[in-house]
């Protein structure tokens, strides 16, 4: 270079060559032909952490609250009339007025009880199915195709019958709410109690486990996180059955109290029913989850991004 | 005439066919109490059938075999239940009895665990284990038991070469102090060799191949016979190979 300059014969384009063109050029054992590669940082896909300042239980309620704004915005601008639908505020004051006269919390009360009987009658029932179907050929056979024809009957096709059977009283309400659990429970138990890993089974038979042994330390724990997926949807199926059990025959309970509002276009009350059964639900998932927490703390599962 | 040692395994005549095809035809084999008896097999030969018949996990067999009642498995994977602490995978199916209560079965897991280098992770869930430490709970699972017979169906198979020779050495620790008779079922024409008293090799359903391992211990690659020996071995897999069916 040096030497080309001194004698005035440097070649203008091989002075100016941009010093990135010398260090892109190819390693020598590159073939010539293959193109450059762009080389980037490896991170992993799930790179974003949850925000540390926004604590959980605050990102979980923002949902339902923008539902609740919405919904509070759309009746102060008359988008709707109130006679379609009753604004929050309109439902608040409607469960101070129900509250004050001893309605509310009576019919709460009644509903709340009818759902308990049900779902523990409907789980006991679905869980000894799933339990003789799961670890016993014999019933499966038997019982299984029943189960299965009687899961796809409607069960609010049963009401009439289930009158003509019970009466008018609580046992056809409790009846049809624990038949609601009870096909949840068993399709989602029966199905995890057939899924446990063999090999699981296999190690407990060589060490010396007995079948009772096998059943309590090796099936039902690998079937529980199935029963609990089927308690999930059992505890929102009884209120669905509830509601309507009360609304086509009762005199009294939550189900009714739509019914009364209906007849006396009180579409607040309707509302505030229908928020009741929200919250009953956002209640049972979350005890779900704490059940979850407690008894699957073993798992090392997949949390989300 | 010489003394016929006690026997930890007598199979005699095992046949076992799946779907009408027979993997084992009329299999005779026999382990000497604490005899350490490596399997060699290619893939599909049957080295698990006959290891599961030992084990009590098929009775779908023809034949006469029999085995000690206290005999123990380790499986290529851990197969430890998830939802339980590793000390109470350990102590897995030992009875609780008037001798034996409850403190003892778990001072026995702890012990056992302890002879495995885990001692401290008793109280850990095994989904928080890396494979070598889960493979080494299922090694103390089995000994925890006094086994007058081991089985092991490629135990190591999945374990890195370093974790794996590693685990090679407490098993040979394990057993000079336990005296089990074990089964080692593999492919690994090394490991067989490093281990083993005696390598026996499956084709076609039989045993075809039964050699006594002569090398001092501790065994390695280097030492004069090994290659010999490996050599030998191979052979016996390629040649059965060819003359299958």
């Amino acid at each position: 270079m040096t030497d080309l300059t001194a004698s005035g014969l440097a070649l203008p384009h091989q002075e100016t060559a941009p010093p990135h063109q010398q260090t892109a050029s190819p390693p020598a054992t590159q073939p010539p032909s293959s193109p450059a590669l762009t080389l980037v940082r490896p991170v992993p896909v799930r790179r974003r952490r949850p925000r540390a300042g926004v604590p959980r239980l605050a990102r979980r309620i923002t949902g339902p609250a923008l539902v609740i704004v919405a919904w509070q915005l759309t009746c102060s601008l008359h988008v709707v009339t109130s006679v379609e639908v009753a604004s929050p505020v309109a439902v608040l004051d409607a469960a101070r007025e129900l509250w004050a006269q001893d309605v509310l919390q009576a019919n709460l009360l009644i509903s709340l009880q009818r759902v308990a009987e049900g779902l523990l009658l409907g789980v006991a029932a679905g869980l000894l199915l799933a339990l003789a179907c799961g670890l016993l050929r014999v019933a499966e056979d038997l019982l299984d195709p029943v189960i299965q024809a009687a899961r796809a009957v409607p069960i609010l096709g049963l009401v009439p019958l289930v009158i003509i059977w019970f009466g008018v009283g609580e046992v056809p309400k409790i009846f049809l709410i624990a038949l609601g659990c009870t096909f949840p429970i068993y399709i989602n138990t029966y199905a995890a109690i057939r899924g446990v890993d063999n090999k699981l089974v296999e190690a407990g038979q060589v060490f010396g486990l007995s079948r009772l042994g096998l059943i309590r330390r090796v099936i039902l724990p690998g079937a529980l996180p199935g029963f609990l997926v089927g308690l999930r949807f059992a505890l929102v199926g009884s209120w669905i059955v509830d509601v309507v059990a009360e609304e086509i025959n009762a005199q009294s309970g939550l189900g009714y109290l739509i019914n009364q509002a209906q007849t006396t276009d009180r579409t607040d009350i309707m509302f505030l029913c229908l928020a009741i059964y929200a919250i009953a639900g956002l209640l049972a998932d979350a005890l779900v989850r704490l059940l979850e927490r407690a008894l699957l703390s073993w798992r090392n599962a997949f949390r989300g991004a | 005439m010489t003394v016929r040692p006690a026997l930890a395994v007598r199979a005699d005549g095992v046949t076992r066919s799946f779907a009408g095809r027979a993997v084992l035809r009329g299999l005779t084999v026999e382990i000497a109490a604490g005899e350490f008896v490596a399997l060699l097999g290619r893939s599909g030969t049957g080295k698990s059938t006959l290891l599961r018949i030992l084990a009590g996990l098929d009775d779908g067999y023809s034949g006469d075999v029999a085995v000690p009642e206290r005999r123990a498995v380790v499986f290529q994977e851990p197969r430890l239940l998830p939802w339980e602490r590793v000390g109470t995978n350990v102590r897995i199916g030992l009875r609780k009895s008037s001798q034996r209560p409850p403190a003892t079965l778990s001072s026995l897991a702890r012990s056992a665990l302890n002879e495995v280098g885990l001692a401290d992770r008793a109280g850990s869930w095994p989904g928080t284990l890396s494979g070598g430490e889960a493979q080494r709970v299922a090694l103390a699972r089995a000994l925890v038991r006094e086994p007058a017979l081991m089985l092991l169906d490629e135990p190591f198979g999945a374990l890195d070469a370093l974790t794996r020779t590693r685990m090679h050495g407490l098993l040979r620790d394990l057993c000079e102090r336990h005296h089990p008779a074990v089964l080692l079922v593999t492919h690994d024409v090394d490991e067989a060799i490093t281990l083993a008293d005696r390598v026996l090799v499956l084709a076609g359903g039989v045993i075809t191949t039964d050699l006594r391992v002569p090398l001092s211990r501790p065994r390695e690659g280097s030492q004069a016979g090994f290659h010999d020996l490996r050599t030998r071995l191979l052979a016996e897999l390629f040649s059965t190979e060819e003359t299958r069916d």
